[in-house]
């Protein structure tokens, strides 16, 4: 461990801007900071709320890397601030929002509401009618399709994906790789009763699977590690097929 | 001024109220939740390693069933549980995990065939029955006597927050994100709803239901070492404590869980040991049969937490500049099996402390994770005192914890408990006694006490800072009331915070913007916090016995004879410095299992009075019906299906039912 004279002098620039504050213009704030053992960007922001500006705008929820809450731009690149440890980065650390959601204020950004509207639109949940006898034996499921499920199923809507993709900073309506995900997890679920051609109805253009460049940001970026590039090439395999045969038939 | 009317207002966007909201959106009510934060980010999310219901389709579950899971619950409990509460989880659990099934939580499910499984960190072979495989599988999990956690991964939280919150919206039920409940609207009978701050704009709003359901999560912020999320600071228990009316119960009763990584705090899931993991000590030895022959690693958590902390005491812990920790031992588990099952808990490894606990030792030691206190409510979640305000999941006292909660048992009650009092909630609101008849001149005089409040912290010329006194609160209740309590400690520690009640009237704001403003938040919450860290330090300081998380080193007995009743406090006047505090006493004689040795932990307590004579004639019911099955034994030992809505009083069918 590191006595106190070796330690690092962190320099953490910040991209500032609150547009409810007529007294916060865009620009770039810098903070020092001495680095700690195992110091994570939830410390060193936290610190730096507490200890030299308490106007620094920021987001944590479960400081443990499963709630998606504090997702940001760490020198150019989006990730989740609180499992970022400063050990494995530079003296000099930029922050800045997510691009493309709605700005808050300075780190924070409106994610949720981004979400919310996305999971509106493909309809993010089972369609069977909901109509079992809770008193009953349970369906059966194979296991392996169960785990299947979960792996595509561990997305925490942080939005990094999306704030890694070439189509949504152009498209406003582009539904990214979070929403295909979606799909392809419900696509997998024998209880979710929608065929390929309802699925193509939600993604089945421009703004849903077609609008994606291939340019993979997403799947280099996502903090949960989720196959977003072989879910998104199969689904457009798939979607293709399904848009095909209703051409044919139609 | 702005008035928002609903018939239902949900405050808390976690999986208990969003249970709520869609229980009482299906009959037909209007419903609007408001949340700190977007409801996928709730601290639910964090809940790992599963939910217990006894379904009871593996070979380890086999003979599980409601009458198992109720004896465990209520021995987690050390007897503090309401009985009749926890017979009504235990009957809706199941019910739950099969609803959520339905909705597409992919839970994990029994394979046919032989496996490999650890137990007590040994190798074992279970051969599962052709007949369950497809059906939910189940993992073991502390105090329990089968294997009865549903679990999805050790992600179970965040599947069912995920899912159930996609319900919401398929229910067109709106969420309202980024806005804080400051008070509620009442009269001293009746709760109307709440006064709400937006903490993007700092706008007020008032929003007016004919009912308030508080959702809000537990309290564990206001200790330093938590498991929980940094927004877990129990605005919700502490604006029902200002109300004056409403009471919290069993504030004391604060569960340490025994794995949070050291010295970041962070969850590991009790899945870790229910899948075979070990405690070792400093010396690489495995010191948990030295003090429980029996459940080992897997006696409840607060016997777990207690025994660790014994053992570091006495010397045995591996010493860093941070202070003393244990070892978490899960590498006999093998790399696929944590791939599989226990890969956040990898993931936490690997970011946060650089290690593989594949190869790896975890550092752990206990830290605070649960609030079994809350909101005191009836069986149908409505607060005691307070008409028109209900609340669930962590944020009540419904009461099924009583003084220690077991392992998977809160995830499940968030919704178990949803699904209930939604219900409750939806009676209510088609009765004429939920119509809404305050003026809208006494809604004004709501809005402007809480807009004067912020209006003088904007412009008070206070010293103090906010998260100072926030900061020297957590330390105080970490060190002083923790996992051993004594007089001298709680003494201190009530005056101690008193005190910093005091300073925190003097709170003055480097940063003066009354919109989007953290240091303003910490400022109108840190006196409300205090509140609650002397509901808990008073109430523990009073409780001269030892009761399941509560363990006093000054009264290490449990004392059933004196304090078999739950603690309720109330906050009637702010000019207070102290709660008052009041007794409910638990009736032995209709408990459907007396107070007795909970297999686990200390064996010696000191009985209540009549706790042998209805032992007694509890015998004497069962011999009086030989030929009964065990739901008329049930039935004639303790009401409570009366309690249930109707919809949820089914019988669970099992394997062995449809086999048969």
């Amino acid at each position: 461990m590191n006595t106190k004279a070796e330690r690092r002098q962190l320099q953490i620039h910040v991209l500032r801007y609150n547009p409810q504050d007529p007294d916060s213009p865009p620009r770039m704030q810098t903070y020092e900071i001495e680095e700690a053992d195992n110091m994570t960007l939830f410390m060193v922001l936290t610190d730096i709320g507490e200890h030299q500006d308490a106007s620094l705008q920021f987001d944590f929820v479960c400081r443990a890397g499963i709630c998606g809450s504090c997702s940001m731009l760490i020198n150019g690149r989006p990730g989740l601030a609180c499992r970022t440890l400063t050990k494995n980065l530079g003296e000099k650390i930029t922050l800045a929002p997510l691009p493309t959601f709605e700005l808050i204020a300075d780190l924070s950004v409106n994610t949720g509401k981004w979400m919310r509207a996305m999971s509106e639109r493909l309809e993010t949940w089972c369609h069977n009618g909901d109509v079992v006898d809770l008193n009953k034996l349970e369906p059966r499921m194979e296991p392996e399709l169960a785990e299947q499920i979960y792996e595509l199923e561990r997305c925490i809507e942080c939005g990094c994906c999306i704030a890694a993709c070439g189509t949504a900073q152009m498209k406003e309506k582009f539904t990214g790789a979070v929403g295909l995900n979606k799909i392809a997890r419900f696509r997998l679920d024998p209880r979710d009763h929608r065929s390929d051609a309802d699925y193509y109805e939600f993604i089945g253009d421009d703004d849903g699977i077609f609008g994606c460049m291939s340019l993979l940001g997403c799947n280099d970026l996502c903090p949960k590690d989720l196959p977003l590039q072989t879910q998104i090439a199969f689904l457009r395999r798939k979607m293709l097929l399904t848009g095909l045969k209703g051409n044919s038939s139609g | 001024m702005k008035i928002v009317y609903t018939d239902v207002l949900v405050i808390g966007g976690g999986l208990a109220g969003l249970r709520a909201a869609i229980a009482a959106k299906r009959r037909g009510h209007d419903v609007h939740i408001l949340s700190l934060v977007p409801p996928k980010r709730s601290h639910s999310v964090a809940a790992q390693g599963g939910m217990q219901a006894s379904i009871a389709n593996s070979i380890k579950a086999a003979g599980d069933n409601e009458d198992l899971h109720f004896h465990d619950t209520v021995r987690g409990s050390d007897w503090g549980a309401d009985q009749n509460v926890v017979r009504m989880f235990v009957n809706t659990s199941p019910k739950a995990v099969r609803q959520l099934a339905a909705w597409g939580v992919p839970w994990n499910r029994v394979r046919k065939g032989e496996r490999e499984v650890f137990i007590g960190g040994k190798s074992a072979m279970l051969t599962e029955s052709e007949a369950a495989h497809g059906l939910i599988t189940v993992r073991d999990f502390g105090g329990t006597q089968k294997w009865r956690t549903c679990f999805v991964s050790d992600g179970t939280g965040h599947s069912m927050l995920y899912t159930v919150s996609d319900q919401v919206i398929a229910n067109s039920i709106p969420v309202t994100e980024r806005v804080e409940a400051m008070s509620l609207i009442h009269d001293g009978q009746r709760c109307y709803g709440a006064i709400v701050r937006n903490l993007v704009t700092g706008e007020l709003s008032a929003w007016v239901a004919r009912a308030t359901c508080m959702a809000t999560g537990g309290f564990g912020r206001i200790y330093r070492v938590s498991t929980n999320a940094v927004i877990n600071q129990g605005m919700g228990a502490a604006i029902a404590l200002e109300t004056g009316v409403a009471t919290l119960a069993n504030m004391e009763a604060i569960q340490f869980h025994p794995t949070a990584i050291f010295p970041a705090g962070i969850l590991v899931t009790e899945g870790c040991r229910g899948d075979g993991g070990l405690l070792l000590d400093a010396q690489r030895h495995r010191f948990m049969p030295d003090y429980e022959a029996e459940k080992k690693e897997l006696a409840s958590r607060d016997v777990v937490s207690r025994r660790m902390e014994q053992h570091i005491a006495s010397g045995a812990g591996v010493n860093t500049r941070y202070g003393d920790h244990l070892w978490l031992d899960i590498t006999m588990l093998g790399e696929a099996h944590i791939d599989k099952n226990l890969r956040e808990v990898r993931e936490i490894c690997q970011y946060f402390l650089g290690i593989d606990p594949v190869s790896d030792l975890i550092p752990v030691r206990p830290a605070q994770h649960y609030s079994m206190g809350g909101i005191r409510t009836r069986p149908s979640g409505e607060s005691t005192n307070l008409k028109g305000l209900f609340a669930c999941g962590e944020a009540s006292c419904w009461d099924m914890h009583g003084f220690n909660r077991l392992g998977g048992n809160s995830v499940a009650e968030t919704v178990v408990a949803g699904m209930i009092v939604g219900e409750y909630i939806a009676d209510f609101c088609q009765g004429t006694d939920s119509d809404i008849d305050i003026s809208t001149a006494q809604i004004a005089d709501f809005m402007k006490r809480e807009q004067q409040a912020i209006d003088s912290l904007l412009a008070s010329q206070g010293t103090e800072s906010a998260p100072d006194i926030m900061r020297e609160m957590q330390t105080l209740m970490t060190d002083q009331v923790g996992i051993f309590r004594s007089h001298e400690q709680l003494q201190e520690a009530v005056e101690q915070l008193q005190l910093l009640r005091e300073r925190s009237k003097d709170i003055g704001l480097s940063y003066k913007s009354p919109a989007v403003n953290p240091e303003l938040v910490t400022a109108y919450r840190v006196p409300r916090m205090l509140k609650l860290a002397l509901c808990v330090a008073y109430g523990a300081l009073q409780r001269t016995e030892s009761r399941g998380a509560h363990y006093r080193e000054d009264y290490p007995k449990r004392n059933d004879r004196d304090w078999l009743r739950r603690t309720l406090a109330t906050w009637p006047s702010s000019e207070q410095s102290l709660p008052n505090l009041a007794y409910e006493e638990l009736d032995v004689m209709s408990m459907e299992l007396p107070p007795g040795w909970r297999g686990y932990g200390e064996k010696d307590f000191i009985e209540h009075p009549h706790a042998a004579s209805r032992l007694a004639e509890i015998e004497r019911i069962k011999q009086n019906m030989p030929d009964a099955d065990r739901h008329e034994i049930q039935s004639a030992l303790m009401t409570y299906e009366e309690l249930l809505p109707a919809r949820y009083r089914g019988r669970n069918q099992r394997l062995r039912d449809v086999s048969e």
